[in-house]
């Protein structure tokens, strides 16, 4: 199921302004890459960019396969899932209709409804608000929510932008628990964006800085979390 | 109190159509947030087709369903060519394109089918059903055929997945592009229902108002007093509040002396601005509310 990403030179653009100059990144496959940096470093641009939301140059290849220029709606079909900044939640439709639009572009139904209850398996909370409208969900739960509907898609790929974002640290430890396991079970390569540097680390097995577009460090989670120069000057803790 | 049911249910089968131009006008404003002023000439032109299909000898039912068929595909190819282009231009130049296609449709069909008042048939009886003295079968037609469409509608969009998926991006187009969702066909098939749906109030209000290319003016009207009145966000709230216009304009236009046939019309204009001086999201409608 999983899938390697590597990303040369990448350039993003919002109109005429560029936001990332250049950019190498390599998502293993199977693995869990962090992205690491401050508020307005590129992070959630390079989300962008790798999923055609926004303008850009440079290489994006996916198993070998450049998917650099395509529409959003094409990336996804090649089973990439992004957890959008602000959770993209659908608010006025059920929590259950949630999740099978995260499963839109499949046509195994039998399998799209077990997915459903692993999803509920995994997050209990869901399964009890499935009738819910997902903008009455707290939160937390909206970040499940978003998450669960990133796996409907069966990704090769997740995309995550913050997940701990507005979370109370019980959450985050509750969500980053199962992104590992999801990581686990099903092979997934995760890339994470995340400010909680400590967080991100702790999962991650690769991670980048990333400095107003460009990537300034990069290395092994064991590394970077022991440098104390970096941790110092980049991650503030 | 015969009166007053036979004025009731002539209201719900007038109302019926209301809720269809109610409901096509709520479609293509929650995807693409504009009012379309063309609803009514679109659904005029339409019934034109149906006529001209039945005067090369088409069975009524037939040209029934070809008709929708073609307005549909009209909707369609109309949001591709017209509306897609201009999706990220501002309300005015929206507005005016409206009115384009108002005038663009308005004359043509005058052109090409003039402008002389020309009878439509009724697929239904004219005697009443059941010798009932109530509800004449036209009526009573009507009632049918637009619940039938409502419940297809419902089903369409609350059971199946191209209904989710529709319904999903008219609500939040940038979350139903990250699932995969092809936003612009869904907003073009909307579009197509829409005209599919005005098809079908054209050819239903047709034998009632005649066939005439301003035919549509007041109904649309009516419809859009219908989804103010019901909040232009609700399309339950938008086919109720059709049926309710339909019911007012039937009973005040006959127990209220002053309103008579001649006021009618200003009935539904004056339910706009008190429903919205009340309620500016209409009964069913939602407060727009953004996050700051």
């Amino acid at each position: 199921m999983s899938a390697n990403l590597s990303v040369r030179g990448l350039k993003a653009y919002y109109g005429q302004t560029r936001a990332l100059h250049g950019l190498d990144l390599d998502l293993k496959e199977g693995g869990i890459t962090a992205l690491l940096g401050a508020n307005g470093a590129g992070k959630t641009t390079v989300l962008r960019a790798i999923c055609g939301m926004i303008r850009s140059e440079g290489e994006i290849l996916l198993d070998g396969k450049p998917i650099g220029g395509l529409a959003v709606e094409d990336v996804v079909r090649l089973r990439v899932a992004h957890v959008p900044e602000g959770r993209g939640t659908f608010v006025r439709l059920t929590v259950e209709e949630n999740l099978f639009l995260g499963a839109m572009i499949r046509t195994d139904r039998a399998e799209i409804q077990s997915d459903v209850e692993r999803v509920y398996a995994h997050f209990p909370r869901l399964k009890e608000r499935r009738h819910q409208q997902a903008g009455t969900l707290s939160g937390g739960e909206q970040q499940m929510l978003a998450v669960g509907r990133a796996l409907m898609l069966r990704p090769r790929i997740m995309l995550l932008d913050e997940p701990s974002f507005g979370l109370a640290p019980l959450l985050v430890a509750e969500v980053f628990e199962i992104l590992k396991a999801v990581n686990k079970a099903d092979r997934v390569s995760v890339l994470l964006v995340e400010q909680n540097a400590a967080l991100a680390l702790a999962l991650a097995d690769h991670a980048y800085l990333i400095e107003t577009g460009r990537i300034v460090m990069s290395g092994s989670t064991a590394e970077i979390g022991a440098d104390e120069s970096i941790r110092r000057a980049y991650l503030g803790y | 109190m015969e009166l007053f049911l036979h004025q009731l249910l002539a209201g719900i089968a007038t109302g019926g159509i209301y809720a269809c131009m109610a409901l096509a006008v709520v479609m293509i404003y929650q995807s693409i947030d504009h009012f379309n002023f063309a609803q009514g000439e679109m659904a005029m032109f339409s019934t034109y087709i149906a006529w001209q299909l039945m005067a090369w000898g088409c069975p009524y039912w037939i040209a029934f369903i070809l008709t929708i068929v073609i307005s549909f595909i009209g909707g369609v190819v109309i949001e591709r060519g017209l509306f897609k282009p201009i999706r990220n231009a501002p309300v005015l130049s929206h507005i005016i394109v409206f009115i384009a296609m108002f005038s663009i449709l308005n004359s043509v069909a005058g052109f090409t089918w003039e402008y002389t008042i020309k009878s439509f048939p009724s697929p239904f009886p004219s005697q009443p059903l059941f010798n009932n003295r109530l509800i004449g079968a036209h009526d009573l037609g009507m009632i049918a055929i637009t619940l039938i469409l409502l419940v297809l509608l419902y089903v369409l969009f609350r059971h199946t997945r191209l209904g989710l998926a529709m319904r999903a991006a008219a609500a939040n187009p940038d979350s139903a592009r990250l699932v995969g969702i092809r936003v612009g066909w869904m907003v073009a098939l909307g579009w197509g229902l829409a005209a599919a749906i005005g098809a079908v109030a054209g050819m239903m209000i047709a034998p009632v108002v005649f066939l005439e290319p301003n035919m549509m003016l007041g109904i649309l009207l009516y419809g859009l007093a219908g989804a103010v009145v019901g909040g232009l966000t609700s399309p339950v709230g938008a086919v109720l509040g059709g049926f309710a216009v339909g019911i007012v304009e039937n009973l005040a236009g006959t127990f209220v002396p002053v309103v008579g046939k001649e006021l009618k019309l200003t009935i539904a204009l004056v339910l706009i601005v008190a429903v919205l001086m009340v309620k500016p999201s209409g009964l069913f409608g939602r407060a727009a509310v953004s996050r700051v």
